[in-house]
């Protein structure tokens, strides 16, 4: 393919991207009321970008069986099937139809993925910003242990987890999450240390606000922004981190598509040319951007910048 | 300064503490890892009689306390012990080479992706919402979401069977530094476009959280141009988390690319600490473990003592 | 792409060997060979290997997979080795005798072999050899093999004399394992740390899990091997990685070609495939002391359920040929050739859980990448063919680590593979006798073991055929071990690099000796 046509491919993808996301917002404002209206209506292009594509991929995930043609782990043709009528995008490489898999993978990653995070924010932001509020022996005592705990190499304390305690689901799950509480609690208590010398919180303690309220009511909000830009990174680091472990032989349980085990099956492929593993990567990294996206805009809302 | 000076003593003492604590934690976890180093290098072909006189020979069929105080006086006084596999070597031979290597391939990648975010970073906060910063970020993003593998396979497809650079980044002794920098240049580029998003992000982040406030509105009135504001004014206040997620990312490129080195055959300590996990090779994982360790601690220092220095409010806690 | 098949494994001139070097290319007319460019000597042959481990050693004793099995065969000579037709040949030794009982073997070592430090291989320096795999202390997987040996002798410098506690025929088979290398030795002892060997190339360097070189052995003795300057092994685990090695030239030849992709690779330009057909098999051993695999009709069924041609095509890519629920490989001298071959039948399956009283049966099956690549879609494909069947596979990932010592022979169903062994009796006594330690099934049967020890000592050939071909049939039949599929050795070369005629099937590479047979155009 020549650079002019991959161009014009490009080109046409993002003016076809830009298009769709100028509909959905339209159709979103003409949906909402009052306050969500306004934000709405001002929302750039991009974020609605990706409000869509979270829209699709949650739809996705929720309708799985009804949209996928075949079964999640039917063998239904030969292995690596070209793309046609019957399988849209051919098949992988035991004959299974991947068009199904990665629309069964939608509901499998999406849910693990955010399952992960959302134990790790809760766990890492609530410890993190805890720390930094009482200080002390308590924020020593906790990031001492966060530290021991960071200074194992993730992949490594992962391996070493799973090998222990076996690989279902929740426990990848868990020790995902305990891997990823470990640096959030590091950002979240960075961050809410340069808040907790702040005047207001001064201010606040004096009038003998203290523990969770001071937490959740003075601190948090103003430690809110880098932590969903964290958020947002996080959320993909668990595809990654399923997609490495499954390098190292560990992962998720087949028959299970998700798409980080997809890419790892898949990835030899790559070196010959063959586009069948940039599918569930580029899955992986649609939602990434998308996600990304929305928390971008929140960024800049939180941030109050006027422009 | 005095203050960073007792803080440094400080964080290099608890420093110390951390490395006792891994080291009793990794042994535990060795320990609680089915099968022994006997069984694991045995393989398909243990018997229970082999297996016995493995252990006997190696002192493993001694208690848990016994075998982590050996080591632990041992190390103590400088001697990581010698590998379970090879008793002639050292585990301190064994790892000289491969923690160089290592320390190489992360320089060189950090040399590469540090500078990058940071002005990535510093130019999508000036040009923020403009086509400049959603076009980084979806880049950065989708350099992020795919798994390192994936990167590493495309770069060679792209550059390493063109024969432009060489897919295989083994480095024989005594080769010129050019060489070798042109030898291991796929990886570090893997490793650059898998960490460069992540400070990129943060650093524009952080930048533009600072923005509203009432400082830089001054600044602004007062006539400092845009980029000015920000290099001058939000910058400086953005740096504790900017050198905290350097940090991270750092300690990621020395501890965490185990998989970069087996796609490009690279002989670093990931792939050797993973190899020795699995053969339950106890005093080799403690030794990698613990420079790991030793690396994560320095550079977090690092960063908290940058962090104190930016903010006077933390060097004068009332 | 050029497929090159390796030939039966004979048994030929065993019990009286003699130097049989070269014996082949002397049978054969030379009119019926097409012709071939005599061998160069030159190049440095770079081997990209999917084995290694920074744990690899010298010691022969641990040695486990195929980096220290080539370095093995750089730097060593054994006894005896089996040849590329499958025949056996005479190594370090000359020639060998057995007493009309097979259980006394004489060994005459063979003039002029010398070791690396310039010294010659005696007698003494052959009995430490494999007595550092002997004994209460040793530590060596070779142990159970060479168990039978009560006592080692020599008789001067040239002769070295093996009691065994019975008859076996095929005891100078044993002698070409891997684990067993001639190695120097002073005061009775070997130091297996040293390096040293009597092989075609001598040790320049080793960087464990990374790569090990060799120079060539000047004064090697055999005339018309060793072709290559030097030697370097590379340990490339990651199968992509290994292909890019070797499609960027940076690599001559690599083993374990990932056969997903093989037929992306075939295409390849300066790129040719070498498959060979041996021993290998995979196999699903179930615990035949477990419920529900203790009742024959149970196995019968789970045996039917395996779509074994789908297994061939998808798992293997057509590179390997469908297997029969026994060990013994089509190139082995006694295969049992009228044996009905065993195929997908979810009916028969249905057939056999109603003979066993039951409708339906819900299994685990527990496999790794570790058990052999692709073990995880195999049974996942199993799984699928199973249900057909009214069988319900839950198909368990384990992890790799830990996989020989906790999975395996621990669970009741689990995935494992078999380099296969170039005799029946080798085979059948190391995996399937009673009490053997490697028996993965617990599988015992009287009619069987009486049968192994019967033909271990039996001369005549005939009948030793047919005893091993009943044989086959019981483990088939009554075997508590699924064997759906033999599978080639698949490795792949450059252009450059010119192979003999026939390529050894019993191991990958030649038998591990390309590093000798083998040379650049």
């Amino acid at each position: 393919m020549g650079v002019a046509t991959l161009l014009a491919v490009m080109a046409g993808v993002v003016l076809g991207g830009a298009a769709a996301a100028w509909l959905f917002r339209a159709a979103l404002v003409a949906l909402s009321r009052g306050a969500l209206r306004r934000s709405l209506r001002g929302a750039p292009l991009t974020a609605c970008f990706g409000m869509l594509v979270i829209a699709l991929y949650l739809g996705v995930a929720i309708l799985a069986p009804l949209l996928a043609p075949y079964g999640e782990r039917a063998v239904v043709t030969v292995q690596f099937a070209p793309w046609s009528a019957d399988h849209w995008l051919g098949s992988d490489h035991l004959g299974r139809d991947m068009a199904s898999r990665l629309i069964y993978g939608a509901r499998n990653t999406v849910g693990i993925a955010l399952a992960t995070t959302a134990l790790a924010f809760m766990v890492g932001t609530t410890l993190g910003l805890w720390a930094a509020v009482v200080g002390g022996w308590l924020d020593g005592a906790l990031s001492r242990a966060v530290d021991v705990l960071m200074a194992i190499p993730s992949l490594i304390f992962a391996l070493l987890l799973l090998t222990i305690f076996g690989t279902s689901i929740l426990t990848l799950v868990l020790v995902i999450a305990a891997v990823d509480a470990t640096r959030v609690y590091r950002i979240a208590r960075a961050v809410a240390q340069g808040i907790v010398v702040m005047d207001y919180i001064e201010a606040a303690r004096l009038r003998g606000e203290g523990g969770a309220r001071l937490i959740f009511r003075e601190v948090l909000p103003n430690a809110a922004a880098p932590l969903v830009a964290e958020f947002g990174l996080r959320f993909c680091f668990v595809f990654l981190a399923i997609s490495a472990l499954s390098f190292l032989g560990l992962g998720i349980q087949p028959p299970t598509a998700d798409w980080g085990s997809m890419v790892r099956e898949n990835a030899t492929l790559i070196t010959f040319g063959d586009v069948t593993p940039l599918l569930p990567a580029g899955a992986i990294a649609l939602l990434t951007v998308a996600v990304n996206f929305v928390v971008d805009w929140q960024l800049h809302r939180a941030s109050g910048l006027r422009e | 300064m005095r203050q960073i000076a007792v803080m440094v003593g400080q964080r290099l003492a608890l420093g110390l503490l951390t490395l006792l604590a891994i080291s009793i934690l990794i042994f535990g976890a060795t320990e609680l890892l089915p099968g022994d180093f006997a069984e694991a290098v045995l393989g398909q072909s243990a018997t229970p009689e082999t297996v016995a006189a493995i252990r006997r020979q190696l002192g493993l069929d001694q208690p848990f306390w016994v075998r982590y105080w050996a080591w632990l006086s041992g190390a103590l006084q400088g001697d990581f012990g010698a590998s379970l596999a090879n008793p002639d070597r050292r585990v301190a031979d064994m790892i000289g080479v491969r923690f160089g290597n290592t320390l190489f391939l992360a320089g060189y990648a950090a040399a590469m992706a540090v500078p990058l975010a940071l002005g990535l970073g510093i130019l999508a906060a000036l040009w923020r919402n403009s086509v400049f910063d959603r076009g980084v970020n979806a880049g950065a993003l989708t350099a992020i979401s795919f798994p390192e593998f994936f990167v590493a396979y495309v770069l060679i497809l792209w550059l390493g069977q063109s024969g432009w650079f060489p897919t295989m980044a083994r480095v024989p002794a005594g080769v010129e530094m050019s060489e070798r920098l042109w030898r291991t240049f796929l990886p570090a580029l893997t490793l650059t476009l898998v960490v460069t998003a992540h400070m990129m992000r943060m650093t524009r982040a952080a930048i533009i959280n600072l923005l509203a406030s009432p400082y830089i509105e001054m600044a602004r009135l007062k006539g400092v141009s845009p980029l000015g504001v920000i290099t001058r004014h939000a910058l400086p206040n953005a740096i504790a988390p900017i050198a905290n997620v350097v940090a991270i990312n750092m300690a990621y490129l020395i501890t965490g690319v185990v998989v970069v080195e087996v796609v490009f055959v690279y002989p670093g300590l990931g792939q050797l600490i993973v190899d020795s996990v699995s053969r339950r090779d106890i005093a080799v994982v403690q030794a990698v473990a613990l420079i790991f360790a030793a690396a994560y601690v320095l550079l977090n220092l690092a960063a908290d003592v940058v962090s104190t220095l930016s903010n006077p409010r933390l060097l004068h806690p009332r | 792409m050029s497929s090159l098949i390796g030939k039966g494994l004979s048994r030929r001139g065993l019990l009286q060997g003699a130097s049989a070097l070269g014996a082949s290319a002397l049978i054969l007319p030379a009119g019926l060979r097409p012709a071939r460019a005599t061998p160069q000597r030159g190049g440095t042959l770079r081997l990209g290997l999917g084995h290694g481990s920074t744990s690899d050693g010298l010691d022969p004793a641990l040695w486990d997979q195929v980096f220290v099995q080539m370095l093995g065969a750089c730097l060593h000579n054994y006894l005896t080795v089996v040849a590329a037709d499958g025949t056996l040949e005479a190594e370090v030794a000359e020639s060998w005798e057995a007493s009309a009982d097979a259980a006394t073997w004489t060994f005459k070592l063979r003039d002029g072999v010398r070791f690396h430090d310039g010294a010659r291989v005696t007698a003494a320096d052959v009995a430490a050899s494999i007595n550092h795999h002997r004994g209460e202390d040793s530590e060596s997987a070779a142990k159970p093999i060479i168990a039978p040996i009560v006592e080692i002798t020599t008789d001067g410098d040239d002769v070295v004399i093996f009691r065994l506690e019975a008859g076996n025929a095929d005891f100078p088979f044993i002698m070409s394992d891997y684990h067993l290398p001639i190695l120097p030795a002073a005061d009775g002892r070997v130091n297996p740390d040293a390096g040293i060997g009597c092989g075609p190339y001598t040790l320049q360097t080793f960087d464990p899990g990374v790569e090990a070189t060799f120079a060539r052995f000047d004064d090697y003795w055999k005339d018309g091997h060793a072709h290559f300057d030097a030697i370097a092994l590379y340990a490339i685990i990651d199968a992509a990685a290994r292909q890019n090695a070797l499609m960027s030239g940076e690599v001559d030849v690599i083993d374990r070609v990932s056969l997903n992709t093989v037929h992306l690779l075939e295409r390849a330009p300066g790129v040719k495939l070498i498959s060979v057909p041996g021993t290998q098999h995979y196999v699903f051993p179930m615990d035949s002391r477990a419920d529900p695999f203790t009742d024959n009709n149970i196995r019968l069924a789970m045996k039917y359920a395996f779509d074994r041609e789908e297994l061939v095509r998808t798992i293997l890519n057509g590179y390997g040929v469908v297997g029969n629920d026994h060990p013994i490989g089509r190139s082995n001298r006694f295969h049992a050739d009228d044996l009905e071959q065993r195929m997908y039948d979810p009916d028969r399956a249905r057939f056999h859980l109603r003979e066993a009283g039951v409708d339906t049966l819900r299994v685990q099956l527990s496999a790794a990448e570790a058990a052999f690549n692709g073990a995880v879609d195999a049974a996942v494909l199993v799984s699928e063919s199973a249900a057909r069947a009214g069988i319900t596979v839950d198909v368990v990932r384990e992890p790799n680590d830990g996989y020989w010592s906790n999975v395996w022979m621990q669970k009741p169903f689990v995935a494992s593979y078999w380099g296969g062994r170039p005799t029946e009796d080798w085979m059948f006594s190391t995996g399937y006798a009673s009490g053997a330690t490697w028996n993965e099934t617990f599988w015992e049967h009287e009619r069987f073991n009486e049968m192994l020890l019967q033909a271990r000592s039996e001369l005549d050939e005939a009948l030793r055929a047919e005893m091993y071909a009943e044989m086959q049939a019981i483990v088939r039949d009554e075997g508590a071990t699924v064997i759906p599929v033999f599978a080639n050795y698949v490795m792949a070369a450059s252009d450059r690099v010119m192979t003999p005629e026939v390529i050894g099937a019993n191991t990958t590479l030649d038998g591990f000796r390309a590093i000798e047979r083998w040379w650049f155009a």
